[in-house]
């Protein structure tokens, strides 16, 4: 793209005519106009690659913005925000003068064509995301999605993803606390590596993403920047995959996370000695995203010499350093008597500090290069000011057909000798079987405040050593329910995640989401986008946990067929006293098995119609989010007065699967009596919302079921902890030994 | 009195702060050191902790080995000074020659994190006074190069030296020979493992186990003894 003479401001001005490579750079014919209409000239190289990359559907939320604004619409009365939607990360004020900030972000494009780079960005970039906000990082979380298990392409994707993630933030030193992996052909062609972070600050801490006070220096720290990852985030983000066009790998990024470890330390430090005024992390979209960003959230305008950026290729042109993603980054104002200070923080720990610029006075953003001006924009028209798509949206011609085959109406198992037979085969599935084999690559322990790290429900950290108090993050998504309905689906994964934080005994705070869809150009995907929006943001006005931030992936699709809509939803939670939190695994032996919650005949997109049937069809569990928050009141008081020892969500898999879990993480077996008014098939297996698993010592047993009585939870005794087996009276008993190794070998056999 | 521990920060140590609480929770005085800073500021002993010092990118602890803090380490725990290698402080001490043998990558070459079951074979050294020899004991274990090497005339002295400090019991996890997870110097003053006492310190963090509490209980009472 380098041009002789340098195009400049003034060269574009005095040549009009001359034809850029807008279409290469992926923006529309409209939206070139609309460029060349808001600078009153033709866009220099530099301009037009700041343009395309933060107009892009990854960088501008485009196709999604229309909908995304019922998350501030509908926003719960909650004064537990702090910061909210349109930050680097939501901030939750979680008592005592602490601060939680939590995001989650898809890293899918990039996963798929180079599995482990693509997956460790994803871990590097949300954490300079929570770091941006002021708060040291305590724990990330990934949710996974990959294709049929079985598929030779799954053993290609997973292990890379999983080495990528784990060769990443195990070097960050920060525990991998939770997440999911799922499998499913639809994610084939299109894996979704969604990764999530939590970081703690004390609520004076929270630093903002925004340039003010003229004179302020601009000062650019950690990794130099190189080739990688020019173009990533309007190429490689927001054009579906086709096998026509060329390989796109260069636009993949390599991480470094030594670098990124210096970063988090030297950044702390910074904020510690209060020398910063504002600070971007430079993700997608780089240099043009952090000084549009800073200066238009800010209050004045910004000058940038592009020459003093620290190049790891001294070929590059000024386009190519304005775009590049080269990880490690972060862009922070410090004001001018601050700067050395600074500078002798970042070099104790051996990062490279430059100041690139200043805040200015007036409101442009202008950025030289060899002496000439290459940008002069107002930074509002980069950032904040790109297209808004209304598109057209539909439901599509199929959904219909796809609810009325009805799950419920398969052939169910006709024998106790059979149901025991799917029960094994469910356990053993792979979206069933136990993750130890991945999760044992990330490192639960580090920083040692590792409450609860997968498999429980929820992940949890001690925020304060002497208190206690501590956070709880669950994420879940369940794209089988969103694709019979899409609206019901997004509710189900809000109220999975917002029950799985509280069978851990921790209140649901807050909300941040990740919207993995196909292509907004199809009218069916845009219909399900909305109304998995639509469902997520009633939701939250219903349950009272805002929503703080997100993101949206879209064009999850290979040539015509979309991935299954899965929106990712993570709620956070906090718990006074993790003394008192609840774990999954059974504790003793004569404790009282409880089920709470209604079980309802309602197996439509459920685990036993995939893997014994291969079907999708009917309508996924109904949803009652009142009887969510009943519930979860009922599980964190259980939790805090000692009323139970331990705790499972239901949901896929039904039952069955949450006693096998239950048992086989504490080594203890169960007899389980089928209640009055149920068959034993949907006692096991149903999937209906709105239940648990709890046991209860026997000395509470009273006080327990009165705390349930008075307030209205059906609890209903179904057994006891005991013996070396999983037995349902009058149909099966199955050992522990052989559950285990279904449960346990599956994994490994397939990707090890 | 209590004993200062100091406990090193190189760039990518991890668990240095997890290090100092678990000083401070046995009763001693954590004292931070710095890389780049050659004085020890009198402490009365040493843990390098785990982490991935400069990114592991060259052989793991073999940068971190020529830091200046080293220089003064390793000059002290030839006169005596107790120093504890935890996972990579424990590959910085071979890389330094102050402990016998090497690391490589783990055989099965992922990651690995787990509760790992350890024997201890050797109570006497200066960090394992709390223990009891034969004594079984978890302790979380993670890491990526903890397959454990040496020669075999080096292997043979270590065993008939009693100096084999704690072994895996059950599984090995990364294929270390002779199942070691621990060695000792010939004077039990130099302590390396690849498992982590630090992450096993309290009820509710981490395995949830306190196995690992008597490293540091055993380096106090030593020195407040001595």
């Amino acid at each position: 793209m380098s041009r002789t003479p340098l195009d400049t401001v003034e060269h574009a001005a005095a040549t009009p005519d001359v034809e850029l490579p807008w279409a290469e750079l992926g923006l529309k014919k409209d939206e070139y106009e609309r460029v060349v209409e808001i600078l009153g000239r033709r866009p220099t190289g530099a301009e037009l690659a700041m343009y395309s990359v933060m107009w892009s559907e990854h960088c501008s939320y485009k196709s999604s913005k229309v909908h995304l604004r019922q998350f501030g619409e509908k926003a719960p009365e909650s004064d537990a925000l702090l910061v909210g939607i349109g930050e680097n990360a939501g901030v939750v004020d979680v008592g005592q003068g602490y601060a939680v900030t939590f995001k989650v972000e898809s890293h899918n494009h990039p996963s798929y064509v180079e599995p482990y780079q693509g997956a460790a960005t994803g871990v590097g970039g949300i954490v300079r995301d929570i770091i941006a906000m002021g708060a040291r990082p305590v724990a990330v979380v990934d949710p996974l999605r990959f294709g049929a298990a079985d598929h030779p392409d799954t053993k290609r994707v997973l292990p890379g993803v999983v080495a990528g993630i784990g060769g990443y933030g195990n070097c960050l030193g920060l525990p991998n606390i939770g997440g999911e992996v799922v499998f499913d052909a639809c994610y084939q062609g299109n894996p979704l590596v969604n990764a999530g972070a939590i970081g703690v600050m004390r609520h004076e801490d929270i630093h903002l993403a925004k340039a003010s006070g003229a004179g302020n220096q601009v000062i650019l720290y950690g990794a130099r920047t190189g080739g990688d990852g020019i173009g990533g985030a309007s190429i490689l983000a927001s054009e579906t995959f086709d096998d026509a066009k060329p390989s796109k790998r260069p636009a993949v990024q390599v991480g470094d996370p030594f670098q990124e470890k210096l970063l988090i330390e030297c950044t702390l430090e910074a904020f510690r000695e209060k020398l910063v005024v504002g600070i971007q992390d430079l993700g997608a979209a780089g240099l043009s995203c952090a000084t549009s960003e800073l200066a238009s959230n800010g209050s004045g305008g910004m000058r940038v010499t592009l020459d003093d950026v620290p190049l790891r290729d001294s070929t590059l042109s000024p386009e190519e350093i304005l775009m590049s993603e080269s990880q490690e980054r972060m862009c922070a104002v410090v004001e001018p008597e601050k700067v050395e200070r600074f500078l002798q923080i970042c070099e104790k720990w051996d990062v490279i500090a430059t100041v690139i610029g200043e805040v200015t006075d007036g409101d442009r953003l202008e950025i030289f290069w060899h002496g000439g001006k290459i940008v002069d924009v107002d930074p509002r028209t980069v950032a904040h000011d790109g297209p808004v798509y209304e598109r057209p949206y539909a439901r599509p011609s199929w959904q219909d057909e796809l609810q009325a085959d009805d799950a419920n109406k398969l052939p169910r198992p006709a024998t106790s000798e059979e149901l025991k037979d799917q029960v094994l085969k469910l356990v053993a599935s792979p979206n069933q079987a136990s993750k130890k084999w991945i999760t044992q690559q990330y490192d639960h322990f580090v920083q040692g405040n590792t409450v609860l790290a997968q498999p429980e429900d929820s992940g949890m950290i001690r925020v304060d050593e002497e208190t206690g108090l501590g956070v709880a993050i669950a994420t879940d998504g369940n794209g089988r329910y969103a694709k019979l309905d899409p609206y019901t689906g997004a509710q189900l994964a809000l109220a999975e995640a917002y029950r799985n934080v509280a069978t851990t005994g921790a209140k649901p705070l807050a909300v941040s989401d990740c919207l993995n869809f196909g292509s907004p150009e199809d009218p069916a995907v845009m219909w399900q986008f909305a109304e998995a929006v639509r469902g997520l943001a009633d939701g939250c006005l219903q349950l009272g946990t805002p929503v703080t931030g997100g993101n949206v992936s879209l064009y999850n699709q290979t040539g015509e067929a979309a991935i299954h809509p899965t929106p990712v939803v993570a709620v956070l939670g906090v718990i006074d006293d993790v003394a008192r939190r609840t774990p999954v695994a059974f504790q003793e032996e004569g404790q009282l098995l409880y089920l709470l919650g209604d079980t309802r005949e309602e197996f439509g997109g459920s685990a036993w119609s995939q893997v014994i049937h291969d079907h999708l069809g009917g309508m996924p569990p109904a949803v009652d989010l009142e009887r969510e928050r009943l519930l979860a009141e009922i599980l964190i008081s259980a939790s805090r007065d000692g009323m139970i020892d331990s705790a499972h969500d239901l949901s896929d898999g039904g039952l069955i699967q949450a006693v096998v879990e239950s048992a086989l993480l504490g080594d203890k077996g169960a007899r389980l009596v089928v209640p009055d008014g149920l068959d034993a098939f949907t006692f096991l297996l149903s999937e209906s919302a709105g239940r648990a698993l709890v046991a209860v010592p026997r000395s509470e047993e009273v006080r327990f079921n009165d705390m349930c009585g008075a307030r209205g939870l059906p609890a209903t005794r179904i057994g006891v902890v005991d013996g070396d087996s999983v037995e349902v009276q009058g149909e099966f008993a199955l050992p522990l030994a052989t559950l285990r190794e279904a449960h346990e070998g599956t994994i490994p056999s397939l990707l090890a | 009195m209590t004993a200062r521990i100091g406990v090193v920060t190189f760039p990518g140590s991890l668990d240095d702060r997890d290090t100092q609480r678990a000083i401070r929770l046995a009763g001693a005085e954590p004292v931070a050191l710095w890389h780049k800073d050659k004085d020890l500021r009198q402490v009365d002993a040493v843990v390098l902790p785990g982490g991935f010092s400069y990114g592991d990118y060259l052989r793991a602890g073999a940068i971190s080995r020529f830091s200046p803090v080293m220089d003064t380490v390793i000059e002290q725990a030839k006169a005596g000074l107790p120093v504890l290698g935890i996972c990579n402080g424990f590959q910085v001490l071979t890389e330094a020659h102050l402990l016998p043998g090497a690391m490589l990558g783990n055989d099965h070459l992922h990651f690995i994190c787990r509760d790992q079951k350890l024997r201890v074979e050797n109570a006497e050294t200066a960090w394992t006074g709390d223990y009891r020899r034969g004594q079984e004991i978890h302790i979380p274990l993670k890491n990526m190069d903890g397959r454990y090497v040496a020669d075999p005339y080096t292997l043979d002295k270590l065993e008939a030296e009693g100096r084999v400090v704690f072994r895996y019991v059950d599984f090995n996890p990364n294929g270390s020979l002779n199942d070691i997870a621990g060695v000792t110097n010939e004077a039990g003053n130099v302590v390396g493992l690849m498992p982590h006492p630090e992450h096993a310190v309290e009820p509710l963090i981490g395995s949830g186990r306190t196995d690992g509490l008597p490293f540091f209980t055993s380096i106090l009472k030593k020195l407040v003894n001595a």
